[in-house]
């Protein structure tokens, strides 16, 4: 099963070596990793989504916790949550096909954001299904470029993890 | 303390020996000079290795004899790198060193400037943390969280390093704060929930075994652990970290268990129907193949590192927390619970398959040993090397007393006797050190012979000497076909090297030189090499092939 990690890390230089290459010589594999600081810019959110058993969760969980720089780690998997992926697409598109993909764009709200004489390059936004389904409706045009932020994701309503990293306290993993 | 100007490396000196540090072992280069300098004015007690790596062991045999943190100061580039088989050595074995590093200054870094190293890069993967200290007044604070880290919850290694400008600033000194570390967890607050289960547990089971390892000597937890096996009437056995976390001669200490532990250890783990491990963290030299290992147990799990918990073997009630507070806690709850009939059965085994070895007219290996402990009575510190003669010592020499083993358990690292027990020796002036070595590995780290003649550490350097690297001859022969492939040695004149550093070397070939050899050793008070021509061809037995069940020894 995917899990989508939530790691609030202390903003310090190396610090997202310090996780990367944690994940390498253990043996874990990251499926994508998006990073930024949040709202306090001392502290930096990564959101890793990951694949494996509990076991190999529970492992990797505490091996993360072993950082010194990771203040708090939510499997937000377990609770509801939103999630959004950034993409650009660069597609072929010659003047006689331009319309077919606008119209595609319509249906998935994209946005066009760059074009030239041979090519669209649109931006999507969504959940993983969404942003598929628009991969694959766009590829019989023919996919010159694609790149993809990695996921980020939050914990639905009330629930937050950012604002207490006063302390390291039980994970919800 | 407002006005106060001092430099960076003043600062840090100060820092460190606020820490409570009066020794640090180090070798001096360009980018750590300011440091050195600071160092002429400064109380600390500077011991000058030979190489690096020696300072990096020397500080770590410093720590693991005395408990206390031990330091160590290199300078940037191969200074630094040179640390890293120290560093390494002492995280897997969970040894709070703290090193410090010089490094160019911040200005040429990134530009592979001369003596340049990427140390916090390279160090990341075998540190319980590391840093770069970009601003010197960054560095009170700093050094003040790496000996926190480095002596709190699981030990280990901390580095800093210290760009030379750094070192060289002059800035307000104002003391360190108090450490505020959000992302570190001290130690796993206990479930009692988990003590319980546990009490039930040991109340259930006709055939307990306590399996003991490193942790119980580093949390200090060996008297609670005595008195859980004679509550109990369990049979204890050790890892490799562990041994002297027992007494030798206690009638329920089986010795070592795993590839060369002994059989009834063994037995003992693949019949017993509980595994209480404290402080273990399950090593696959113990285990042996994963899926045979304690088939019929149900295991508990006593540590600090959450991490280590199921990691290798899924264990049924794990309890996090400090060895030493769990165990008391746990005896507080527990009835004695004694099954005559378990132990009559490991009375059996321990009399059908003790430890033995053939004794000849040559010299055996096992005898020298036997004979250090005689001549010593356990109380001398012992460090070893790696290989066959580390093996020997763990059988044959009964430790009776936590922190008198000193050894590479986790890293197994050649070369790390001779410099640990020079670290020993420093930490504990008045005792009796023995490095007990190979011909093979006191070669990795020889030049710290000087290091001791220089300061007269009066450390007794056993070469258990056959002429060979021993334990890989003995995988040659024993799974490779005797093809012998580079495992022969030329080796040196142990005498004359001794000799020619201003130690005393002594050659012993028969049986009869060995224990008054030995005596004249330890009375001399002056460094020595006592080469110990021995069985050419004698093996560790038993074992337990690579992987093998532990049931299944050879031997």
């Amino acid at each position: 099963m995917k899990h989508i990690l939530s790691v609030l890390v202390e903003n310090n230089p190396g610090v997202l070596t310090r996780i990367a290459g944690l994940f390498s010589r253990r043996g874990f594999n990251i499926d994508s990793l998006a990073v930024g600081m949040t709202e306090n810019p001392l502290v930096s959110r990564m959101t890793i989504v990951v694949e494996g058993n509990e076991r190999y969760l529970e492992q990797l969980n505490k091996q993360l916790h072993k950082l010194v720089d990771v203040i708090k780690i939510n499997d937000i998997t377990r609770d509801a949550y939103v999630d959004r992926e950034l993409v650009l697409i660069k597609v072929s598109a010659d003047a006689a096909r331009r319309a077919e993909i606008m119209q595609l764009v319509d249906i998935f709200r994209a946005r066009i954001v760059d074009v030239s004489p041979k090519s669209l390059t649109v931006e999507i936004t969504g959940n993983d299904g969404k942003v598929t389904a628009f991969e694959d409706s766009l590829r019989p045009f023919g996919i010159k470029e694609l790149v993809r932020t990695g996921k980020i994701a939050l914990l639905r309503g009330k629930n937050d993890s950012t604002k207490n990293h006063a302390n390291k306290e039980e994970d919800e993993i | 303390m407002n006005g106060v100007k001092l430099s960076g490396a003043e600062i840090l000196l100060k820092c460190i020996e606020a820490e409570g540090v009066d020794t640090i072992f180090g070798y001096p280069g360009g980018m750590a000079l300011p440091i050195y300098d600071a160092l002429y004015d400064s109380g600390i007690r500077h011991i000058l290795g030979r190489h690096e790596q020696g300072v990096a062991h020397a500080a770590d045999g410093y720590a693991r004899a005395t408990g206390r943190p031990g330091v160590c100061l290199a300078t940037s580039g191969p200074g630094a790198t040179n640390l890293v088989t120290g560093l390494a050595n002492a995280f897997m074995d969970s040894v709070p060193i703290v090193a410090i590093t010089g490094q160019v200054t911040r200005s040429s870094l990134g530009r592979d400037s001369f003596q340049e190293a990427d140390i916090t890069g390279i160090t990341m993967p075998i540190t319980k943390h590391n840093y770069l200290v970009k601003e010197p007044n960054e560095l009170a604070r700093t050094v003040k969280e790496a000996f926190y880290i480095a002596t709190t919850g699981r030990p280990g290694p901390v580095l800093i390093d210290v760009p030379s400008d750094v070192s060289l600033l002059q800035v307000d000194y104002s003391p360190p704060y108090e450490v505020k570390l959000p992302g570190y967890k001290l130690a796993p607050d206990t479930d009692p929930g988990q003590i319980t289960k546990a009490v039930e547990a040991i109340a259930d089971a006709r055939r307990p075994l306590i399996y003991a390892g490193g942790g119980v000597i580093i949390s200090g937890a060996h008297k609670e652990l005595l008195q859980l096996a004679e509550m109990l009437a369990a049979p204890v056995t050790c890892t490799l970290m562990g041994l002297g976390g027992f007494p030798g001669g206690h009638p329920l200490f089986l010795g070592m268990l795993g590839m060369h532990g002994t059989k009834y250890a063994n037995f003992a783990v693949s019949e017993c129907d509980l595994l209480i491990a404290v402080g273990a963290r399950f090593d696959n030299r113990v285990t042996g193949k994963l899926e045979t290992f304690a088939p019929k147990a149900k295991k508990i799990h006593i540590d600090i590192d959450p991490a280590e918990i199921s990691k290798n073997v899924k264990v049924d009630i794990p309890i996090e927390g400090d060895v030493k507070i769990v165990l008391s806690r746990l005896l507080g709850m527990l009835r004695p619970n004694l099954e005559e009939a378990w132990r009559e059965k490991i009375n059996a085994w321990k009399r059908e398959y003790p430890l033995k070895y053939c004794a000849g007219s040559n010299i055996k290996p096992q005898y020298v040993i036997e004979e250090i402990y005689n001549l010593t009575q356990g109380d001398a510190r012992i460090t070893t090397e790696v290989g066959q003669h580390q093996m020997w010592t763990a059988q044959y020499y009964s430790f009776t007393k936590p922190r008198s083993f000193i050894t590479s358990g986790g890293l197994g690292t050649m070369g790390f006797g001779l410099p640990a027990a020079i670290g020993v020796q420093v930490g504990c002036p008045d005792e009796v050190v023995f490095d007990i070595a190979g011909d093979g590995s006191i070669q990795m780290n020889i030049q710290e012979l000087c290091t001791a003649v220089n300061y007269n550490l009066p450390i007794n350097v056993a070469i258990l000497n056959n002429g060979y690297l021993g334990l890989v001859r003995q995988w040659q022969e024993m799974f490779y076909n005797r093809r012998y492939s580079q495992s022969e040695l030329l080796n040196p004149d142990f005498i004359k090297l001794a000799e020619a550093y201003g130690a005393v070397g002594i050659r012993v070939t028969r049986k009869d030189e060995v224990a008054p050899a030995l005596e004249r050793a330890i009375k001399l008070k002056e460094p020595v090499i006592l080469d110990i021509v021995i069985d050419k061809e004698d093996n560790v037995l038993p074992i337990v092939p690579p992987d093998g069940s532990l049931d299944k020894m050879l031997g």
